[in-house]
């Protein structure tokens, strides 16, 4: 990323930003940090405390879970936050495997964050009623 | 490359481990940034010469953020002897003495004037192009610092100038100053600006942030609080505004600056006298991008692995304050010291025994404790151990337990490094912090390959030496002292 303004343009395309106004995408683009990880390299650690919300920017991550993927995540797609809003060590480690570029915020102000901006958690809270939505369906069929 | 902080450190560390190199550098004499800033010509880390522990001990660093680290303790806090006792903050020329100073008590060496002007691999290693010819090497080490302006885009910004081309402040007298920025730099402006401008506007999209109420690092110093007191009781000499900048523009002799206000209750228009950029600096990466080095943020500072190599171009590293984009694990949002010197000089010595070891097969030594050893020893590292101190959860003691060995002291490394590429049965120890402001320590005890991660209670006395605490060491330790 380059730009203040390419900053904005990418968390305008991002599904979980798309109803904020520009000076609102402006001042999320100063609150979030941007993280580079090479391949290979692991983004969230199982067990470990203090882990923080992220939102896939490029490149394609996995999450594994006791050795075994579970997921694999990829631009627009965020991770951290079952962890984060249960207060609890991520249960999976999220491993880059490609090189990743991720938005990330702390998880202690990722409360404040979301009511700052009930958008974002309104769009969060869709992302999520889908995945239990498509959990519930492998469960059944 | 560089003979900054960053660069004087890695060259002595090196120079320990008995690895040939050598440092060039543009500049005409050591010291880096410290030759010219802080504008202001005052540090905002301090050195308290007067503790708890002599100053030629290693603890002693712990209360002195801004001296270089030897080994010998008549190398260690040198800059003691060269502030005047007027403040805890160093003067610029005393950084700037005090690096000189251990530059040549320790016999660090540096090729100045000469200018790196290109890079290209070559067989197994790199080569250098600059000003008195081409240099070639095994491993280049980039301490090229984070002065270089940078500014965001945005319509007209090429009409403000640059922290980086501040006049002196007595030609601000009775001027309309509008800051772009809330960070350190404008606020150390602001600070200095105080007594002479008419009227100080500081504007980004985002509130202010203090050190002290973030209980970090991240927001604006202590030192520099002054203008937010100012704005907050209304004194009537400075804005703080969460605003975007839409566009700087000429209104005859002075400027127009137009803003657009983070809440979405309107636009603001200002006239000011002088804009002045506060708005960060990057590192002179010149052709490093193009040969494959990914850069990362707001101020594309290269992306960097836990040992400092390039994320993106293996055998590349970067050394001095370009280590703050290397994060770590950033628990709980905190980040690392690695800006400063206070935290970089320690990830030099860390680079320094990696160079080492990796590229030039010279192992480090590895003490071995006795199991009776190893509770006060860990105690002990983690209540006065200046490393875990000043990178907190960034930097970890490291005990391996070898099974023809015993319990081996592995040295200060950084705790991703650990957590994520380490191997064998080990323990590393660490201070770590949360957003709440407890400071405590923090135990990493890997076993047949899964890691536990054991949290230990915030002392109010910062001293973790208790019973309960052996007791609890002793309990999580138990089957790595056995095996």
């Amino acid at each position: 990323m380059a730009t203040q303004e390419e900053v904005v343009d990418t968390l305008a395309s991002l599904a979980i930003f798309a109803d904020l106004t520009r000076p609102e995408l402006e001042h999320i683009a100063h609150e979030l940090d941007e993280q580079y990880f090479p391949q290979d390299q692991r983004v969230l650690r199982q067990g470990l405390s203090g882990s923080a919300f992220h939102i896939v920017l490029e490149g394609e991550a996995a999450a594994v879970a006791s050795g075994e993927r579970v997921n694999t995540l990829a631009r627009g797609d965020f991770f951290g936050e079952i962890s984060v809003l249960l207060g609890e060590p991520p249960t999976a480690d999220v491993v880059a495997i490609r090189p990743l570029r991720c938005l990330v915020l702390a998880g202690d102000r990722l409360e404040a964050f979301l009511v700052e901006h009930p958008r974002v958690a309104f769009r969060i809270l869709q992302a999520e009623a889908r995945k239990l939505r498509n959990a519930t369906r492998r469960k059944t069929t | 490359m560089g003979s900054g902080p960053g660069g004087l450190q890695l060259s002595y560390s090196l120079s320990r481990f008995g690895v040939k190199h050598a440092v060039l550098s543009a500049d005409e004499a050591v010291g880096g940034m410290f030759r010219r800033w802080p504008f202001f010509q005052r540090l905002l880390s301090w050195t308290k010469p007067y503790v708890q522990f002599e100053r030629t001990t290693r603890e002693f660093e712990r209360y002195d953020w801004n001296s270089l680290i030897a080994d010998e303790s008549r190398h260690r806090g040198v800059i003691t002897e060269i502030m005047d006792g007027s403040s805890n903050y160093p003067s610029r020329p005393e950084m700037e003495r005090s690096l000189t100073t251990f530059a040549e008590r320790t016999g660090v060496r540096v090729r100045l004037a000469c200018t790196w002007q290109g890079t290209r691999r070559e067989d197994d290693g790199f080569v250098l192009e600059t000003t008195d010819g081409e240099y070639r090497c095994r491993v280049p080490v980039f301490a090229v610092g984070v002065a270089q302006p940078w500014r965001p885009s945005m319509p007209g910004i090429e009409l403000a100038a640059h922290y980086a081309d501040t006049r002196p402040a007595n030609t601000y007298a009775g001027k309309r100053i509008f800051l772009i920025g809330k960070e350190n730099s404008a606020f150390e402006l602001a600070t200095g600006f105080l007594p002479w401008a008419r009227q100080l506007v500081l504007a980004s999209p985002s509130p202010t942030k203090l050190s002290i109420t973030t209980n970090s690092l991240v927001g604006v110093r202590a030192r520099y609080v002054q203008p937010y007191e100012d704005h907050v009781i209304g004194g009537g000499g400075v804005t703080l505004l969460n605003a975007s900048i839409e566009a700087v523009e000429r209104a005859g002799d002075a400027f127009r600056v137009r803003t657009k206000r983070s809440d979405g209750s309107g636009d603001l228009v200002f006239e000011a006298d002088d804009v002045i950029a506060a708005t960060g600096f990057t590192a002179p990466l010149q052709d490093l991008v193009a040969l494959g080095v990914a850069t990362v943020g707001r101020n594309r500072l290269p992306a960097q692995t836990p040992l400092w190599e390039s994320a993106s171009l293996p055998g590349l590293y970067f050394a001095g304050t370009i280590h703050q984009a290397s994060p770590g694990l950033r628990k709980h949002g905190m980040p690392s010291n690695s800006g400063g010197v206070n935290g970089h000089r320690y990830n030099g010595r860390i680079l320094a025994r990696h160079i080492a070891r990796t590229h030039f097969g010279i192992e480090p030594a590895r003490p071995v404790l006795r199991a009776a050893e190893v509770i006060p020893f860990l105690l002990g590292e983690l209540t006065n151990g200046p490393e875990l101190w000043h990178q907190k959860a960034y930097l970890a003691r490291v005990l391996l337990a070898d099974a023809a060995r015993g319990i081996a002291d592995d040295g200060v490394r950084p705790l991703a490094h650990f957590l994520d590429a380490g191997t064998g049965d080990a323990v590393a120890a660490t201070v770590e912090e949360n957003a709440a402001g407890d400071i405590y320590p923090c135990l990493y005890i890997r076993r047949g390959g899964d890691v536990r991660e054991v949290l230990l209670p915030p002392n109010p006395l910062l001293d973790y030496r208790t019973a309960e605490n052996e007791r609890q060491l002793a309990d999580a330790l138990a089957p790595l002292l056995a095996s």
